[in-house]
Parts: C-alpha cells; structure tokens; sequence
C-alpha cells in the first residue's frame, strides 16, 4: 500500500504541524493533541469539544471554528484520545459558562471521555456529555457495545455549536445536541476496506464484484456482504434500513458522506438516488450535504444519515459557521 | 513475599513480550476490530517502563498504580481506560506496603479485575480480555503458573465465542471463529507475571 506518509508512528503529528500552517485561526498544540480556535475561550458562551481516533478528517479537527467546535482532541488513527488531551481542551475553552463533551458511542471513546469529565470536574470545569449513536446497522444494541456514532456527529456539532454561538446555556445547548441525535439515523456502506498506516494492508479482505452493507467507519467489516449493487439499489438499500428505525413527521437534513476514496462524482449520482428514494417515500427534504465529512481513511463507499428538524434546528443549521471543514454564512 | 522491584520486573517482563508480539496482537484485531490493539499496547507500556525508571516507585502499589496512571494516559481507545484501571486499582487494593504476600497479590488483582469489568461492563463469556483474567485469578491460588496456563486456556477459548462487547460485537455472528486479541494480551500480562517471579 502507498500512502504520502514519513514513518507510521508520525503521521498524526506530521498531520497536525500540516494543519497548523495552513490555519492561523487554529492553534494547534502538536505535542499534547489539542486544536483549539484561536480566539477561544469566548466570553459568556458555552464551549464544546470533542475528538476521537484520526482517520475520519475531516471530523473532529475541520470543524474546529465560529459556530462550530471550540476544540478537538485527535487520538492515534482510529483510536481514541486519551483523557489528559480532553482536559486540556476543556481548560482551554472554557469561559465559566460550561463545557459540551460531545462523544461517538464507541467503548473507547466513552471511557476516556468520562474519565476526562471527572477529571476536569475536579479542575472546576462545568461538563455535560451528548452520545451520538446514529448507525442502524446496529441491530442487536442489547448485545454489543450499541448503535456507532456515524454521521450524526457533524449534524450535533454544527446544531449545537449555533446554540452554543447564540449564548444559550450548557443544559440547553446539551438538550439541542442529544435532540439531534435522537432525530438522527445513518447507514453506510463500503467498497473496500481501508488501511491503516501501522498495519499497512487492508483491515479486510473484500473481493472485486462484492460490497459490504452496514458498515461503521473503522474499516470494520459491515452485517453482510452482498454482490456488487448499483447507486439506485444501494440508495434503496440504505433508505429503507432508515426508514425502518425512523418516520419522519418534520423534513429532513441529508447527509450523503463519502468515506475517503469516492469521488464526488459517484457521491452526486449516489445522492441523485437518495432523493427519489426519499421523494417515493414521501420525505421531505430541508437541506442536503454531499461531500467527505465522516470518512474512514481511504476506504471506497458512502454513508447516509438523515435528521429529522424542526424550525429551530434547521435555523441553527443555517446559521453562520467558519470550520476547515464546513463554512457558511460567513 | 513480593517487593516493589518484583511487581517492575513484572511489568518489564510485559513490556518485552508485549514488544515482541505486537504484530500478532495487531494481526488478531485485523478481522474483528480495527488492526491497532500491538501498536496500542506497545505504545503504553514503552511508556510504562520509562517513567518506572524515572520515578522509581519504591512500593508494589506504587508501582502499579503509576503503571496504570501511565497506561490511562498513553493507549487511548478502549485498551488504555481498561488495563490502566486494572492496574491502578490492583496497586490501590496493596496499599502502601513494601512487601505484599501472594494472598495479598491474588486478592489485590481481584480487585483490579472486578474493577474492570465494572468500567467495561463485560461478564466473562463476551469475547474480552476478562475471558483470561478470571480464570487467571481464580486460579492465582495454585500458584503463577497454574495462572498463566489459565489466562492462555481462557485466551484460546474466546475463538469460539461471538463477542458482546466492544468493536467486534458490531460484526454479531461473523465475530466467531476469531481468538480475542484483549484476552490474548491479557494473558501475555499473565504470563509476564508468571515469569517475573521464575516460574
């Protein structure tokens, strides 16, 4: 496997130093992990952080901004930050209004993150925690670890970043993010594993011809591997499994999101797909993504999360923000 | 008895062979996990070792209290929370002597061991590093190598198991036939243990 990479063990630092030259708005701390926006903390207003394993950019990082993240801890590739870098953030961030710990459900991430919450309790930080766990493919929750935070996460940090930027309180910003992920369902699939930079080959092995369905965003292998499906059976695929865990009553947001090695013009054609899926169904749609949010290093396939709102998330979703990542309004 | 320079050549011992079966470990968390669990560990317990030798500990409980402040600090993932607290709260179940019995020693990583599956919330039977722990520490009475030969059965019988917890409990059936790579590095501590006190 070819990757632009010096040596394994630095290609998270190596990525950093990358993202700090080319966002003075940034301040990116190579050596504990934390990016902080420059301005940070903003007087009177609720922080937010969150973080989790690299490999997923441009989550957490790229929507470190105005209306966004006040700061995000990036862990070793697909592992979870450690809880020294979350208090670090917290302590960065914090004006004395309270810090929103926002957390993909994954056993690493949530006891490092609750571990962090203690801790940064004890410093006389304020913290609430929101969990996102959006991905359907996770059926037997009763039996696992539980559903996987997917592309949800940019649908809680966005919404609740606008709460957060208005000034409203920690409860509340904290009510509106677990509202998001609450009105929120995802599903994905992949066409090829990808590949760590330590390991160096494939996480799994998927042959030419075949696809998995349900997959998370660790190149983790999905429920079910099926023969290769086309962008109209694949929408129908993934809308119906959906539409079997949720029926919307309010419009939706769409999110269409690449993992890492689909092209845009796939994503477009792919979305094309969703929205007769969605007009057949009778689903309104508010507003709709398509790009590389939530990716899985460089693997090939794509992830669909729908969120329900109401006119006051859609007016959070519409409102300003200034991230690497995700910028509108500004 | 067991003194504080015992419970370091303990995690010493660790350390190299957690060093020298990295690739395996990792090779293990390929199919049902995401191919990192060698290069995590190895991380933390480099990391171990360095700030042993630096802040030299001069009881067991401090040894591995900091052993597991250390770990907490360094892994990340699910990894770093679980085997930290396993060894925090051994060192903390010591206390402050600077020689501990082998009762106290079995006693003291029950403690740890329960501790863990309190903060993991996994049951033996899950597919998880517990699989070896507990047969490991039920059989601790019977001496370090009746624990090691226990932690490597429980270890090998997590192949047939479909896991509950954690990333490989995603894939439900497809989890099957795959030997868990938490309860393979756990007896890897066992076995270190085992060696650090010449058996």
């Amino acid at each position: 496997m070819r990757m632009i990479i010096n040596v394994p063990e630095t290609v998270v630092s190596d990525a950093l130093r990358g993202m700090a030259a080319a966002h003075p708005e940034l301040t990116v701390d190579v050596e504990n992990r934390v990016i902080v926006r420059r301005d940070a903390p903003v007087a009177g207003k609720v922080a937010l952080v969150s973080g989790g394993g690299s490999g997923h950019e441009p989550l957490h990082g790229g929507f470190v901004g105005p209306g966004m993240l006040s700061a995000a801890c990036p862990g070793e590739v697909f592992t979870s930050p450690v809880p020294d870098q979350m208090v670090r953030a917290a302590a960065a961030v914090d004006s004395g209004a309270g810090v929103l710990f926002i957390v993909k459900n994954y056993t690493g991430d949530v006891l490092n993150f609750d571990m962090a919450a203690e801790l940064a309790e004890d410093e006389g930080i304020q913290v609430a925690k929101v969990l996102v766990n959006d991905d359907v493919a996770v059926t037997d929750s009763l039996y696992t670890a539980g559903r996987r935070g997917t592309g949800a996460t940019l649908f809680v940090e966005k919404i609740a970043g606008a709460a957060a930027d208005e000034g409203q309180p920690l409860e509340r910003v904290a009510a509106i993010a677990r509202q998001v992920n609450e009105s929120s369902r995802s599903f994905g699939v992949a066409l090829s594993a990808c590949t760590t930079p330590a390991k160096g080959s494939p996480t799994f092995d998927l042959p030419d011809g075949e696809l998995e369905l349900g997959v998370g965003i660790h190149g983790e292998p999905g429920r079910e591997r099926r023969s290769m499906m086309t962008s109209r059976e694949i929408a129908d695929f993934s809308v119906q499994a959906i539409l079997d865990d949720m029926s919307p009553r309010n419009p939706v947001l769409v999110l269409v999101n690449g993992m890492g090695a689909t092209p845009l013009l796939e994503l477009y054609g792919f979305n094309a797909e969703v929205q007769r899926v969605l007009a057949e169904r009778g689903v309104a749609v508010a507003r709709t993504l398509v790009g590389n949010y939530v990716t899985s290093l460089d693997m090939a396939g794509a992830s669909v999360t729908l969120c329900q709102v109401d006119e006051e998330l859609l007016r959070l979703w519409d409102a300003p923000v200034k991230t690497a990542g995700l910028r509108w309004g500004v | 008895m067991f003194d504080a320079d015992f419970f370091r050549r303990w995690m010493t011992a660790t350390a190299t062979s957690v060093d020298r079966e990295a690739e395996r470990l990792t090779a293990l968390d390929s199919p049902i996990g995401d191919a990192d669990h060698g290069s995590n560990l190895r991380r933390g317990f480099t990391a171990v070792t360095a700030t042993l030798e630096k802040e030299a500990p001069d009881t067991p409980g401090g040894v591995l209290t900091l052993a597991g402040r250390q770990l907490i600090s360094t892994v990340g993932g699910a990894s770093g929370p679980l085997y930290g607290t396993l060894l925090r709260r051994t060192g903390k179940a010591l206390g402050d002597a600077s020689e501990v019995s082998a009762e106290q020693l079995a006693e003291a990583l029950r403690a740890g061991v329960e501790a863990v599956m309190t903060l993991g919330g996994a049951a033996p039977g899950d597919k998880t590093m517990i699989d070896a722990l507990v047969p490991a520490v039920d059989a601790l009475g019977s001496g370090f190598a009746a624990a090691r030969t226990a932690a490597e059965e429980g270890a090998l019988a997590t192949t047939p198991l479909q896991a509950r917890k954690g990333r490989a409990s995603y894939l439900g059936e497809r989890s099957i036939g795959h030997q868990d790579p938490g309860a393979t590095s756990a007896a890897l501590l066992i076995a270190a243990l085992a060696e650090a006190a010449g058996e």
